[in-house]
């Protein structure tokens, strides 16, 4: 078990140090930093003090480094397009896309558990029939569509819920947070509802798939041979049973949940670090482009990296390999 | 028994014919879904195909634009023209319906480019990895690997980022469509690669590949004219699949504006128009190019269904 966790660390690490090559290079080759600094008076003196001034003349591996170890530091130099420092500009964002992924996220697993349990034991019934088919053209729905749709219906026609922004927000420390407001909640709903429907779909089917197959198995026949309650049977002894692949493609699919946010907070201009990003493709502001890929590749990482160690305490079978390998 | 050559000429109306009556062929017919989602896929295919023939307007060309005509609801006649637009028309008089025609035709072309890109990488590296094995093979699926901890919207998006900042800027509109596709192309290889290497390990092994090795056939030989034919059906489902993939990938980026110039709008640039719209009441702007959008991605996905059944031996 620890030759396997040492192993996904280095691996991890292994994927952090490549993103950060990526990173890197876009500094170093896209578009050239001199270029962006100086104006058009300059001498070739000035360009030669420059580039020795940011160490741009020493060997690539000695500059990679450098850009590792300042990373690390959270320095990603400024923003081209707003002349501040990038990591404050992604701290400052970061609220909001993790207040709407958090959000999103509950919403998707309460929703897909509850309508996969029941999609299953249901299965012949025409309400599950129902969610199956609206599920199959929701996972061919393209995100930004259902925004659009949801915004047409409650915020054209019936003028329930805003269409974009935040509504009111309120600083803890640094955290700027909408749930205390009540136009924040309000803001809040669309686009979580957005962001939760693919992976709730995914969830739901993923669910549903397993119950069916645990539900065939010999032990679930004997239980209901031996009288247990229909109730026990599909809460307790099958619904277990079906949790470890559930948490992994969660897991997994809280990953998609904060990439996808870029898509959601585009639609409903929600001021988070996705909208930056996309803003920052636009205008081709490689320091936030950069930025942003670092910190959503640490978040990948170390999501995959707890998942994996979850499932030794999800599955006891895992466990005793790993001892049993080990000694 | 003694084998006919399949090579010969008398051989070949004989394997369309055999085709026809295929098992195949036969799935096909009796399934409801696939016929209706495939005769869809055609009929859109083709008229983006013929859109120059098909569109009563050519919206690319200022001469043709009367402003005068802007906002005019689908099927009603403008007021001050007097035109009537089948599905009405845009803020610039644009005819939707013709907007459509081309813009389909743009994600269509970027959409096929990408997975044939997309095919060709995977397909080849998988090959590669599968046959020679060794740090190759490491190399080939670690990167696959590092690349599938991302989702590939994502990496499409970095890839356009780095390639627009990589262009002059007065290239930038004309290359767009190229970036696309080499975005989108780039983040959707994984796939193939992957299901190409695993068959590739198993029919390595087979005596016809041994008998291909044994005559001295080489190794890219091997890859190309005997394995390859081997791995093609669960090819064409992914192909299939990551179309459709492709298509909505298209027009998400062009929708939230890294994709398709205004100047070249596909799908996805027609419904970031339309949605400007939706608080003024002009809602066919944004309506038509979206039940496209969506019937085109459907029908696709329903057919790469039915195509990963109909292919899978286990279920036959």
């Amino acid at each position: 078990m620890v030759s396997f966790i040492l192993r996904r660390i280095f691996q991890s690490v292994l994927v952090l140090l490549v993103v950060g090559l990526v990173a890197f290079a876009m500094f170093r080759f896209v578009g050239d930093p001199i270029d962006n600094m100086l104006g058009q008076e300059r001498t070739m003196e000035d360009i030669e003090r420059l580039r020795a001034d940011l160490g741009l003349d020493q060997p690539f591996v000695v500059q990679y480094w450098k850009f590792l170890e300042q990373a690390a530091q959270g320095n990603f130099g400024l923003s081209y397009r707003q002349g501040r420092p990038v990591a404050d500009i992604l701290l400052e964002r970061l609220p909001a896309t993790l207040e709407l992924a958090l959000v999103s996220g509950i919403l998707a697993l309460i929703g897909g558990i509850t309508l996969g349990i029941f999609t299953a034991i249901r299965r012949r019934g025409f309400a599950a029939n129902m969610i199956m088919t609206v599920s199959l053209i929701g996972v061919s729905l393209p995100t930004f569509l259902i925004g659009i749709v949801l915004i047409y219906i409650f915020s054209v026609e019936l003028g329930w819920l805003p269409s974009f922004g935040r509504g009111e927000v309120v600083e803890l420390g640094g955290w700027s947070t909408g749930f205390l407001t009540e136009s924040g909640r309000k803001a809040l709903i669309l686009p979580a509802i957005t962001l939760g429907l693919y992976q709730m779909t995914l969830i739901m089917r993923l669910v549903r798939t397993e119950m069916l197959e645990v539900l065939r198995m010999d032990y679930i026949r004997f239980a209901r041979a031996r009288g247990i309650r229909e109730r026990a049977i599909n809460f307790r002894h099958a619904l277990k049973n079906t949790l470890v692949p559930v948490i992994t493609i969660t897991g997994l699919q809280l990953g998609s949940i904060i990439a996808f946010a870029i898509i959601t907070e585009t639609v409903f201009q929600w001021p988070g670090v996705g909208l930056l990003f996309i803003n920052a493709i636009q205008f081709v502001d490689i320091p936030v482009m950069a930025a942003y890929l670092m910190m959503i590749s640490v978040m990948f990482v170390g999501i995959n990296l707890i998942v994996d160690l979850l499932y030794f305490a999800v599955d006891p079978r895992l466990r005793d390999e790993g001892r049993g390998g080990a000694s | 028994m003694a084998e006919t050559p399949i090579d010969t000429p008398t051989a070949r109306p004989s394997r369309l014919r055999a085709f026809w009556a295929s098992d195949f062929m036969y799935a096909f017919c009796h399934a409801p879904v696939a016929m209706v989602s495939f005769a869809v896929v055609v009929i859109l295919v083709l008229s983006a195909l013929l859109a120059p023939l098909i569109a009563p307007y050519d919206p690319f060309n200022p001469a043709s634009l009367n402003l005068m005509n802007g906002f005019t609801p689908p099927g009603e006649a403008n007021a001050f023209t007097g035109d009537t637009f089948f599905l009405g028309t845009d803020d610039q008089g644009r005819d939707i319906f013709s907007t459509i025609l081309y813009g389909m035709r743009i994600s269509l072309f970027v959409g096929f480019a990408a997975v044939g890109l997309a095919m060709a990488l995977g397909v080849l590296l998988g090959l590669v990895a599968g046959y020679l094995g060794g740090w190759i093979e490491t190399l080939i699926m670690r990167i696959a690997d590092i690349q599938l901890t991302f989702p590939s919207i994502l990496v499409a998006m970095l890839i356009f980022g780095i390639a627009k900042g990589v262009t002059p800027a007065e290239y930038r509109d004309q290359m767009a469509i190229w970036v696309l596709i080499l975005a989108i192309g780039l983040s959707e290889w994984v796939q193939f690669a992957r299901v190409v290497r695993g068959t590739t390990m198993v029919e390595k092994n087979k005596e016809y590949v041994q008998a291909a090795r044994l005559i001295g056939r080489r190794p890219g030989a091997i890859m190309l004219r005997h394995i390859l034919p081997n791995v093609l059906s669960p090819v064409l489902v992914i192909a299939t699949i990551t179309l459709a993939l492709a298509i909505i990938a298209e027009a998400t980026l062009s929708f939230l504006g890294v994709g398709a110039p205004p100047t070249k709008p596909s799908l996805g640039t027609l419904i970031r128009i339309g949605q400007e719209f939706i608080f003024s009441g002009e809602w066919w702007i944004l309506l038509f190019p979206a039940l496209t959008l969506l019937a085109l991605a459907l029908s696709i996905n329903l057919l790469g269904d039915w195509l990963r059944d109909a292919l899978n031996p286990r279920l036959r």
